[in-house]
């Protein structure tokens, strides 16, 4: 039977850091996507930071629906593409946030829905995990896929991310 | 990379009156089991899940939700099925519904299933459910709350291997 959970590739922020983590000419020849992270930022003074997630380069035209559990639940939406959280500099250290992206479908012709799984834990106050469930609007399959910090900070040495895909053929 | 993800089955509808998509047969030689759906029901309502096809009122779950504005959680014992809420909107037909059934064919224990739900015109989610029966899981049953199951509609079943 074949194997359907293809690492299609990775990166691993070396010393002095990154603004951006990019996977670029992504295969068409998958039915899903999987992105795995496990990222953290030199954001100044904060616990967290929070990722945006942009899919061929175009900023616009993304929506989101969002279940927080932080102190206490709360539920927000939004027109923008920042859907993940993740650790910032004052965060307990060594710690990387946990968060997986699965985008259904993203060859197709249709508006690209996926489905964030997000956290970052710290030994005090401001732990954090999010469900997100968000849409871009656009009908252009997905070929490139950008993190940035929505803070404009950098990943730190040892962050990671893991894009795979996924086969139902 | 060790092959230990495998496509089990895919469905996807593919006419107007598909009101219950199954997987039968499974095999019990994974050690976990995931199931993707991605779709739409032809109308708000909740759809069900059940396990071996079994209808006692063996099934209980906890959710919590949030509809963008608010948040609720819900317990449900005894019912006759793993309840999806009623998230799937026809307005939008892209929702994505997420299961992993750890431990699936073990006789021992009863099952636990883990859901995540996101529908970014309606609800996000995720939930827990136990069913309570020591079978190993060999059967799901996808059951529309509404009329059908949207046209384009898919389900994956995906076997994963720990050896």
């Amino acid at each position: 039977m074949a194997t359907t959970y293809t690492l299609i590739s990775s990166v691993t922020v070396g010393a002095g850091g990154t603004a951006t983590i990019s996977f670029t000419s992504i295969p068409q020849t998958y039915t899903d996507l999987v992105l795995v992270t496990s990222t953290r930022t030199n954001r100044a003074s904060n616990i967290n930071d929070e990722l945006n997630i942009t899919f061929n380069s175009n900023t616009s035209s993304y929506t989101y629906r969002r279940l927080l559990g932080e102190s206490t639940a709360s539920s927000d939406s939004g027109s923008t593409r920042t859907v993940l959280i993740v650790n910032g500099s004052t965060s307990t250290a060594s710690t990387f946030d946990n968060s997986s992206v699965y985008i259904p479908n993203y060859t197709g012709s249709n508006n690209k829905s996926f489905s964030v799984d997000s956290l970052m834990e710290n030994n005090a106050t401001a732990a954090a995990r999010q469900l997100v469930a968000g849409l871009w609007s656009n009908s252009a399959a997905i070929t490139q896929i950008d993190l940035t910090s929505s803070s404009s900070s950098n990943f730190v040495q040892y962050s990671t991310a893991y894009l795979y895909g996924i086969s139902n053929a | 990379m060790a092959s230990t993800y495998e496509k089990i089955a895919t469905t996807t509808v593919s006419g107007s009156a598909t009101a219950t998509v199954t997987f039968s047969s499974i095999s019990s030689a994974y050690t976990d089991l995931v199931c993707i759906f991605v779709g739409n029901q032809n109308a708000a309502a909740t759809a069900k899940l059940r396990y071996n096809n079994d209808t006692g009122s063996n099934y209980s779950q906890t959710d919590i939700v949030g509809s963008g504005s608010a948040v609720s959680n819900q317990r449900r014992s005894n019912t006759d099925s793993f309840r999806l809420y009623d998230i799937l909107l026809s307005s939008n037909p892209i929702n994505t519904f997420i299961f992993n059934i750890n431990n699936y064919s073990n006789t021992t224990t009863y099952k636990t299933i883990l859901m995540r739900s996101s529908d970014s015109g309606g609800e996000v989610g995720m939930a827990v459910n136990l069913w309570r029966s020591t079978s190993a899981i060999n059967r799901l049953d996808f059951l529309t709350g509404a009329t059908n199951w949207s046209a384009g509609s898919t389900f994956t079943l995906y076997g994963i291997l720990k050896a």
